[in-house]
């Protein structure tokens, strides 16, 4: 308990992590606002996704999730504080555990206050662009179960973004090289899969790729042309974030700080 | 009073600011000594080289006249005189010329199911009926009014607008003339082609084409998605002259291409009319166009890899000195700033490029080779593009890095630069690419604007007006001019460093 109590101060009194959730909140819905007030479907029968569209700053404002999952290790190196943490707080497992429930919450409210607006903005701009329920696209309303799924989905999303990064920065320490690696874990799997040429190659990349199967719990149309399904595909995710906790945690207990 | 001076302590080495070479050599010795930042270096040049090799293109069922296909690049790649893939598939009905001659005709009408504004019809002069020779051709066309073209990347304007329309062509040993005419009486010279080794007896005569329809259903969401098919176009010839016919002659139909086996494609003549009905396209074949070949820029897909590697290194290179306080250290050793911080982007500048040149050199050296193993042909492109591909994308990754640098001196938080440039210089065409979220006008806007346009240096091939394709960065195909694109990422990091040295002078290490 008083794990959870040191770490929820010390991710409490550091003026950025407030700044970077709330760039994480105004990313998520200017570029869901921006992407919605672009797209145009004169025609009506467009295979577009309106809560798909609405979420598309969850691709950007994920990096910034993951500065601040990121910092929250890294911070302690750069400092020094890791050692005061440890002298504290000898089992070091107890340490990261208490990191990832702390960063957890944060991230979750951030996300959830996200995803609400940005869905909202898409409410009510897509209908004027010929994407809405007179157009027989389901209507991005809590009532509506896909959407119901792609807004909670999305919103664990952040969070197992969050874990991965945490993970990931335990095992390397260093912030800049663990930022490099959860971008290029969530973006280069995207870019490879489209040039990989075959179609199966590119399938299967998507399957395994963070990002692009962590996304699948966005689709409310087409499920059936998706790489996977949405739950399995936010399942893909979290295993990526246990692997990443695993090492993490692994190597935090076995090196010296 | 004659207290006797005091000669001021003067050391025997006066300090001075230390010169542009020694700060260069501190720099170097900096970035050298620390291993993992070599590791990762070296790292990023073999993944230019590796994440292309996961690419697994199986050529896709195409037919030479460019009609049908599957899917994949196509499996043989015909070329044109110059050198470039071309499509080269149209009904021909001809007579051999000789070595003066000319052909004027009137074209009544151009129709057709679901006919192309560029579908065409007219008259060609042809080196052989053999897909990809030389040609020169005075045409109709479905929505672009008349053209004269020849061999296959060039195309001149002529009249606008639909209409009966008078074309001729004379030919005069190699040079050919095109002009067209509204009325029959006044004619106005549309443009004038030299052919290379053009026969003494060609192949003269009316032609009629019609490239596959392709409509984009969707821009955004996962990929995209386009329906298309063969069509035909049918153009009626009401008056035909020849002069300069080789004797034995007589109009003969040929299916340049082989034949579509669409039912109506052929001529037939009657009353002095000549009816031509054709399928095809006889232009260039861009890459990804549907009916492409494999593009050269695939291969270098692995530069994103190495990119973010490199972004990562060049970012610690800076914000390592404030972290460990080395910058205090190196500031007393070398007080002038903006010095050392130039010094800072020239070495990591060149270490990136010194990287990535082997990357990039060996990646389109390998890929092509394993290609053609496939049985995928890679579209040929001049030895200069193939330079400025392989250079261009050394340079890319070089300034990126410089930008790197200048952002770590103005952040001076390592997790929030390296975000910064990957944010800039990837995600515009992670959105524009691979994810196609962004409608086509938004995404062409991001390329033009943010440091991302630099990637416009890797564009293999040209896009071509008078062919309708899919020009999207996908498929190697910027908004920007690649030179231009370039300057545009080094616009941005000539900013960036303007505004770090800035910041460098006014705050405190």
């Amino acid at each position: 308990m008083s794990a959870l109590h040191a770490e929820w101060t010390k991710l409490r009194t550091v003026a950025s992590t407030g700044w970077l959730l709330l760039a994480a909140v105004a990313l998520t819905v200017a570029v869901g606002t921006a992407v919605a007030a672009s797209v145009r479907c004169p025609s009506g029968t467009c295979a577009e996704d309106p809560a798909k569209i609405s979420l598309t700053g969850i691709y950007l404002s994920q990096a910034v999730i993951a500065i601040v999952a990121v910092m929250t290790v890294s911070g302690e190196y750069s400092t020094g504080l890791i050692r005061t943490t440890l002298t504290a707080m000898p089992r070091r497992i107890t340490v990261l555990a208490a990191k990832a429930a702390i960063l957890t919450g944060p991230v979750l409210a951030a996300g959830a206050v996200a995803v609400g607006t940005s869905l909202l903005a898409g409410r009510l701009i897509l209908p004027g662009h010929g994407i809405g329920p007179a157009h027989g696209y389901p209507a991005l309303a809590p009532s509506d179960g896909p959407v119901l799924r792609a807004a909670l989905g999305s919103v664990l999303y952040l969070a197992l973004i969050a874990l991965l990064s945490l993970g990931i920065a335990a095992a390397v320490r260093d912030s800049a090289a663990a930022i490099g690696i959860v971008l290029g874990l969530l973006y280069l799997f995207p870019i490879v899969g489209a040039a990989a040429g075959d179609p199966h190659l590119t399938r299967y990349v998507d399957q395994i790729g963070p990002m692009t199967a962590g996304l699948a719990i966005q689709a409310t149309t087409g499920l059936s042309s998706l790489p996977i399904g949405p739950w399995p595909g936010l399942g893909v995710l979290a295993a990526w974030a246990a692997a990443a906790l695993l090492a993490g945690g692994l190597l935090l207990g076995r090196r010296d700080a | 009073m004659t207290a006797g001076l005091i000669t001021p302590y003067q050391p025997e080495l006066a300090p001075r600011p230390a010169g542009i070479a020694q700060l260069l050599r501190a720099e170097w010795t900096k970035l050298r000594t620390v291993r993992g930042w070599v590791i990762a270096l070296i790292v990023a040049g073999l993944l230019i080289v590796g994440v292309g090799l996961l690419n697994h293109s199986e050529c896709g069922g195409i037919q030479p006249n460019g009609s049908n296909s599957v899917g994949g690049p196509a499996c043989a790649v015909l070329t044109g005189p110059g050198g470039e893939a071309v499509t080269d598939g149209f009904y021909f009905v001809h007579q051999p010329l000789g070595p003066a001659g000319s052909l004027t005709v009137r074209v009544a009408g151009l129709t057709g199911p679901g006919l192309q504004p560029w579908s065409k019809a007219g008259i060609i002069i042809k080196a052989s009926t053999i897909p990809g020779s030389a040609y020169a051709a005075m045409m109709v066309t479905g929505g672009h009014g008349v053209r004269m073209q020849w061999d296959y990347a060039q195309d001149t304007p002529g009249l606008a607008g639909p209409g009966p329309r008078w074309l001729r062509l004379t030919r005069s040993g190699a040079v050919i003339t095109g002009y067209d005419s509204a009325d029959g009486t006044h004619w106005a010279k549309v443009g004038t082609a030299t052919l290379a080794g053009l026969p003494s007896t060609v192949q003269a005569g009316l032609f009629a084409a019609s490239p596959d329809s392709s409509q984009l259903i969707s821009s955004s969401g996962i990929g995209s998605s386009s329906s298309g098919g063969p069509t035909q176009a049918t153009a009626t010839f009401d008056q035909v002259a020849v002069t300069g016919v080789r004797s034995g002659g007589g109009w003969a139909g040929t299916a340049v291409g082989g034949p579509s086996g669409m039912p109506g494609v052929g001529y037939h003549s009657a009353g002095g009319a000549v009816t031509v009905t054709g399928t095809g396209d006889i232009a260039p074949s861009p890459s990804g166009g549907g009916n492409g070949g494999y593009s050269v820029a695939q291969t270098l897909i692995g530069t994103f890899a190495g990119l973010i590697a490199v972004i990562v290194v060049a970012t610690m290179f800076m914000t390592a000195e404030y972290r460990r306080g080395l910058i205090r250290v190196t500031l007393v050793a070398s007080p002038r700033r903006s010095r050392l911080l130039a010094a800072k982007a020239v070495v990591i500048g060149l270490a990136a490029f010194a990287v990535t040149l082997p990357g990039a050199y060996a990646a389109s050296l390998i890929e092509p080779r394993l290609m053609r193993t496939r049985g995928v042909t890679v579209d040929p492109v001049p030895p200069l593009t193939d330079v400025r591909l392989i250079v261009g994308t050394a340079a890319l990754v070089g300034v990126a890095a410089m930008l790197a640098v200048a952002l770590g001196a103005i952040l001076r938080h390592s997790a929030a630069a390296v975000t910064t440039v990957i944010a800039v210089i990837v995600l515009p065409y992670f959105f524009a690419v691979p994810l196609m979220l962004l409608p086509a006008g938004a995404a062409d806007w991001l390329l033009r604007v943010t440091p991302a346009a630099g990637f416009a240096i890797q564009q293999p091939y040209p896009a071509y007006p008078q062919v309708a394709a899919s020009y999207t960065p996908g498929n190697g195909y910027y908004p920007l001019a690649p030179w231009a694109g370039f300057a545009v990422l080094c616009a941005w990091t000539a900013l960036a460093l303007v505004l770090a040295g800035y910041l460098l002078r006014r705050r405190d290490a």
